[in-house]
C-alpha cells in the first residue's frame, strides 16, 4: 500500500477512492446490525410490556376463538347440534388449538415468537379499527397510513434541516446582529412541541382567518384530477409542516449558529481569509464542511423528539398518518393495533439514526470503525 | 450562592424566569391551599349536582370590560334568600299556598342561553303543585307552566316543548327577554318569575330558586359539563410543576449516579451502560407511556415513575460521563484513595457533589419538556383519571372542538399557562447555562 501511494500516484487516489467506499460501507454494515439489535430489542421490551397485563395473550384466544366459531359457522354439519353440543365442541377445539399454537407453553418460549410476529408485523386482526380498503389485517390498517406520515414527517424534516442550515449560516455571518439576538431570544420557545404551536395556527389561519383547513389531508370530496388532488394535498400540509417547523427552527439555529462560530474561529479559516478566498468558497469549504457531522448528530437529537411528537401532531391536524391512528386505537382500546404502532415507530426511529449515521460517514472522513479519535 | 444571585440579575430573561416561575409556584400554593386535593376532584369529576347553576360553554366574565354588548352573567334567585320572596297563606287543614316571587335584574344587551327553575319540598305522600307565571318589565303576564314536584325537581324552561309551541316556535330563553317594540334586543329592567305553590299537609313546604343562565362566567369560563375552567386552570399548576420538577430532578440524578458509576468502575460496566444507552436513546417513548398508561394504569404518578425510568439512560449520560472522566483524574479523588475511601464514599461524597452546579441548568432546561410530556399524553386522551390538569383541558377542548365552534378561550387559557411554565423554566436555564459555562458566554 505504501509503495504503491508514494511510486504510483494515479493508482494511489484510485486505491483511496476505494477505500473510503470500503470504510463507509463498513460502517454502514456494523451500524446498520447494530440498529437492527437495538430495534429488535426494543420491540422484544414492547411485547413484555405489552404481555405484563396479559394482553397479548387475550389478543391471541381472542383471534382463536373468532376463527374457530367461524369455522363451526360455515359448517353445515354443526346445525344438527344443540346449542349445548355446540358450545362444548367449540370449547373443545379452542383448547385444542390453544395447545396447538403453543398459547400453554412457558411465556419465556412465547415470547420469542410474539417477537418475531411483531418484527414481521403479523399482529393478526384488529378489534376495532378498520382500513380505508375494509380490512381488518392490522398490516393493511398500518400500511394504508403509513404514506401520508411519511410524506407529513419527511417534509417537515427536510425543511427543518435546509433552512435551519441556511439561517444559522446567515445568523454566523451576521454574529451580535439584531436579528441574531431575536433567535436567542426565540430559542426557550422551542421547549414546546409541534402540535401546540399548530393548536395556535389553527387558531389564527382556520378559525379566524379562514385561510387553510382545520385538518384532514384532502378536501372533501377528493378533486378528480391528481394535480387538484396534489395541491389541495399541499394546501392541508401547510400548517402542520410549519407547526413542526416553529417548533425547532429556533434552538436548532441558535445552537448550529453556535457550531458555526466555534469553526469559524479555527486557525485555517483565518488562514483561509488570509489568502483572500472569497466568504462564500470560505463558507462551503472551511465552515459548513467541518461543521456538517456535528450538525448531523444534534438534527439526529431533533429527529427522535419530532417523531415522538408527531403522534399529537396528526392528532391535533386529523391528519390520516400513523399517530392519529395511535390516538384512535387508544380511544377504541384496539390491543394490536397499539402494538403494532409502538414497533413501527420503534423501526421509523431505527430508520432515521441509520440514515443519518451514513449520511454522518459521508460528511465525516474521520470516521473510523472500532476506534475513538473523532474529536466531536 | 450570593455570587450567583447577582450574576442572574444581570440576566433580563433570568429575571422574567424567575418571576415566572414564581407566579406559578405562588398560584400552585394557592391552589392547594383554596382547593383540597379531594375537593378538586369531587369539583371536576362531579355530575350534574355539582355544577347545576353555571352555564354550558359561557366565555371568561371579564371579556364584559371588552365587550361594548354587554352579555348575561348567571343570575341565580332563591326563594330562601329574603324571607319577602316567599309568603305563606294558610287555608286551614294543612292546604297552604306558598307565594313564591323571583325578582331580578337584567341589564345586558344580549340573551341568556338558558333558563331553570330548581324546586325543593317536603311532604309525606301529597306532592306540592306550582304554577309558573313570567312577569316582564313592561308588565307582561306569561304563563309557564304547572307541575307537581317531588323533593327535588327541576324545570328547565328552555326545554319545554310546550312553551316553545306558545310561543310560536321561538326559544324561550329569547322570547321571554325579548322586547317586543324591538326584536332581536331583550329588554333591560325587572323580570319577575311568579310561583304559586300549593301544599296539601301539614308542614309541607316547598322552595323554589331561579337560574338565568349567561354567556359569561367566572374567571375562565365553563366547559362543555358546566365546569367551572377555573377549577382546573389552578390545579393544573401544582400538577405541572411536580410532575416536571420531579421527572427532571428524578432522571438527572440517576443519570449522574450512572454516568459516575460508569467512569469510576470502567470496564465492561462502562461497556454496558454505554450500550444500554444506545439502545435506550432509540426506543420510542411515547409508545411506550402510551402502552403503559393503557394496560397498567393512568395514574399520573405511576406515568412518572415510568418517565424517570427511562429517563435514566438519556442522552445527558454522555455529557456527563466526559466530566466525570476529568473529575476522576483530580488530586483529591486521588487523596481519597489514598487514606482508603470506598467505591460508594467516593462516588457520592467526591465526584457527584462536583458535577451537581453543571447539572443545575441541564435539569431546569429538561423541567419544561416533561410539563409538556404530560400534556402530550393528556391530548392523547392518557391523563391522569380524577385530577384536573392543563392537558386534559386542551383534550377536552380538542374533543369538543373548541376552535371550530369558537371557544378559543377554552384552548387559550390551559395552553398561555403552559408556555408562561415552559418559559419560565427555559428562559431561567438558558441562563444557568451561560453562567455555569462560561464557555457560551462570548457566543
Amino acid at each position: 500500500m505504501l509503495n504503491l501511494e508514494t511510486t504510483q500516484a494515479p493508482n494511489a487516489q484510485r486505491n483511496r477512492a476505494s477505500s473510503s467506499l470500503n470504510r463507509i460501507l463498513k460502517y454502514t454494515l456494523v451500524r446498520g446490525v447494530t440498529l437492527i439489535i437495538t430495534v429488535v430489542i426494543g420491540v422484544y421490551l414492547t411485547i413484555l410490556i405489552a404481555n405484563g397485563g396479559g394482553y397479548v395473550d387475550e389478543m391471541r384466544k381472542g383471534q382463536i376463538r373468532e376463527q374457530i366459531s367461524m369455522e363451526m359457522a360455515a359448517d353445515p354439519e354443526m346445525a344438527f347440534l344443540t346449542l349445548q353440543q355446540r358450545k362444548e365442541l367449540e370449547e373443545e377445539r379452542v383448547r385444542i388449538r390453544i395447545e396447538q399454537v403453543g398459547l400453554d407453553r412457558p411465556f419465556l418460549v412465547r415470547s420469542f415468537e410474539y417477537l418475531w410476529n411483531g418484527l414481521t408485523l403479523n399482529l393478526g386482526s384488529a378489534q376495532y379499527l378498520l382500513s380505508d380498503s375494509g380490512s381488518r389485517q392490522v398490516r393493511n390498517i398500518l400500511g394504508e397510513r403509513l404514506a401520508p406520515t411519511l410524506l407529513l414527517m419527511a417534509s417537515g424534516q427536510l425543511l427543518l434541516f435546509f433552512s435551519g442550515v441556511s439561517v444559522a449560516l446567515f445568523l454566523s455571518r451576521r454574529y451580535g446582529s439584531a436579528l441574531d439576538k431575536f433567535i436567542i431570544a426565540m430559542a426557550p420557545t422551542s421547549s414546546a412541541p409541534a402540535w401546540f404551536y399548530g393548536i395556535f395556527l389553527i387558531l389564527i389561519f382556520a378559525a379566524v382567518l379562514g385561510w387553510l383547513p382545520f385538518g384532514g389531508m384532502v378536501d372533501a370530496p377528493p378533486p378528480q384530477t391528481t394535480l387538484l388532488r396534489a395541491l389541495s394535498i399541499g394546501k392541508h400540509m401547510i400548517l402542520p409542516v410549519l407547526a413542526l417547523l416553529i417548533s425547532s427552527i429556533f434552538s436548532t439555529s441558535y445552537s448550529w449558529r453556535t457550531f458555526f462560530l466555534i469553526y469559524s474561529s479555527e486557525d485555517y479559516v483565518e488562514m483561509a481569509k488570509a489568502k483572500g478566498l472569497s466568504d462564500r468558497a470560505i463558507e462551503r469549504r472551511y465552515v459548513l464542511r467541518p461543521t456538517l457531522p456535528t450538525i448531523v448528530t444534534s438534527f439526529a437529537l431533533t429527529l427522535i423528539t419530532l417523531w415522538v411528537g408527531a403522534i399529537v401532531l396528526e392528532t391535533v391536524f386529523a391528519w390520516p398518518g400513523i399517530g392519529r391512528l395511535t390516538q384512535q386505537a387508544i380511544n377504541l382500546f384496539d390491543t394490536p393495533v397499539i402494538v403494532a404502532n409502538a414497533v413501527i415507530y420503534a423501526y421509523l426511529l431505527g430508520v432515521t439514526v441509520f440514515l443519518l449515521d451514513i449520511i454522518y460517514s459521508l460528511v465525516d472522513p474521520r470516521v473510523k470503525l472500532g476506534g475513538g479519535g473523532t474529536r466531536s | 450562592m450570593k455570587n450567583l444571585w447577582s450574576q442572574l440579575k444581570s440576566y433580563p430573561s433570568a429575571v422574567a424566569g424567575l418571576i415566572l416561575i414564581s407566579v406559578l409556584v405562588g398560584i400552585a400554593v394557592y391552589a392547594l391551599a383554596a382547593i383540597p386535593y379531594s375537593e378538586a376532584v369531587r369539583l371536576w369529576r362531579g355530575g350534574d349536582n355539582v355544577w347545576l347553576e353555571t352555564p354550558r360553554n359561557a366565555r371568561p366574565a371579564w371579556l364584559n370590560f371588552f365587550y361594548k354588548e354587554k352579555q348575561p352573567v348567571t343570575t341565580v334567585v332563591r326563594s330562601t334568600d329574603d324571607p319577602a320572596n316567599k309568603t305563606v297563606l294558610d287555608l286551614g287543614g294543612g292546604v297552604a299556598i306558598n307565594d313564591m316571587v323571583l325578582e331580578f335584574e337584567f341589564n345586558y344587551d344580549g340573551f341568556p342561553t338558558e333558563l331553570a327553575v330548581f324546586f325543593e319540598s317536603v311532604y309525606e305522600a301529597a306532592r306540592p303543585n306550582v304554577n309558573m307565571t313570567w312577569v316582564t318589565p313592561d308588565g307582561r303576564e306569561i304563563p309557564l307552566s304547572e307541575l307537581s314536584v317531588r323533593p327535588s325537581e327541576a324545570y328547565r324552561i328552555s326545554q319545554d316543548t310546550r312553551l316553545l309551541r306558545r310561543l310560536n316556535g321561538k326559544q324561550p330563553e329569547i322570547a321571554l327577554f325579548e322586547d317586543p317594540n324591538n326584536p332581536g334586543k331583550p329588554l333591560k329592567g325587572t323580570y319577575k318569575l311568579v310561583a304559586e305553590g300549593l301544599v296539601f299537609e301539614e308542614g309541607s313546604t316547598v322552595d323554589a330558586s331561579l337560574v338565568v343562565y349567561g354567556k359569561l362566567h367566572g374567571l375562565a369560563g365553563t366547559d362543555h359539563r358546566r365546569r367551572d375552567i377555573t377549577v382546573a386552570l389552578l390545579w393544573g399548576a401544582p400538577v405541572a410543576l411536580a410532575f416536571g420538577l420531579v421527572a427532571a430532578v428524578g432522571s438527572s440524578l440517576t443519570t449522574m449516579m450512572l454516568a459516575a458509576a460508569s467512569v469510576w468502575f470502567g470496564g465492561w460496566v462502562d461497556w454496558v451502560i454505554r450500550r444500554v444507552n444506545e439502545i435506550v436513546m432509540i426506543l420510542p417513548l411515547l409508545p411506550i407511556l402510551i402502552m403503559v398508561g393503557l394496560f397498567y394504569s393512568r395514574s399520573i404518578w405511576a406515568i412518572l415513575g415510568v418517565v424517570i425510568a427511562l429517563g435514566i439512560f438519556g442522552s445527558g449520560i454522555l455529557s456527563y460521563r466526559s466530566m466525570f472522566i476529568q473529575v476522576k483524574e483530580s488530586g483529591y479523588i486521588e487523596a481519597a484513595r489514598a487514606y482508603g475511601a470506598g467505591n460508594g464514599r467516593i462516588i457520592f461524597r467526591y465526584m457527584i457533589p462536583k458535577i451537581i452546579p453543571v447539572l443545575i441548568p441541564g435539569f431546569v432546561t429538561q423541567v419544561p419538556a416533561y410539563v409538556f410530556l404530560e400534556a402530550t399524553l393528556s391530548v392523547l386522551g392518557l391523563g391522569d383519571p380524577v385530577l384536573p390538569t392543563w392537558g386534559k383541558l386542551l383534550n377536552d377542548a380538542h374533543s369538543n372542538g373548541a376552535l371550530f365552534n369558537g371557544y378559543f378561550y377554552w384552548v387559550l387559557e390551559p395552553a398561555a399557562l403552559l408556555i408562561l411554565a415552559g418559559l419560565g423554566f427555559a428562559m431561567l436555564g438558558f441562563a444557568l447555562d451561560r453562567i455555569f459555562n462560561p464557555r457560551l458566554r462570548g457566543l
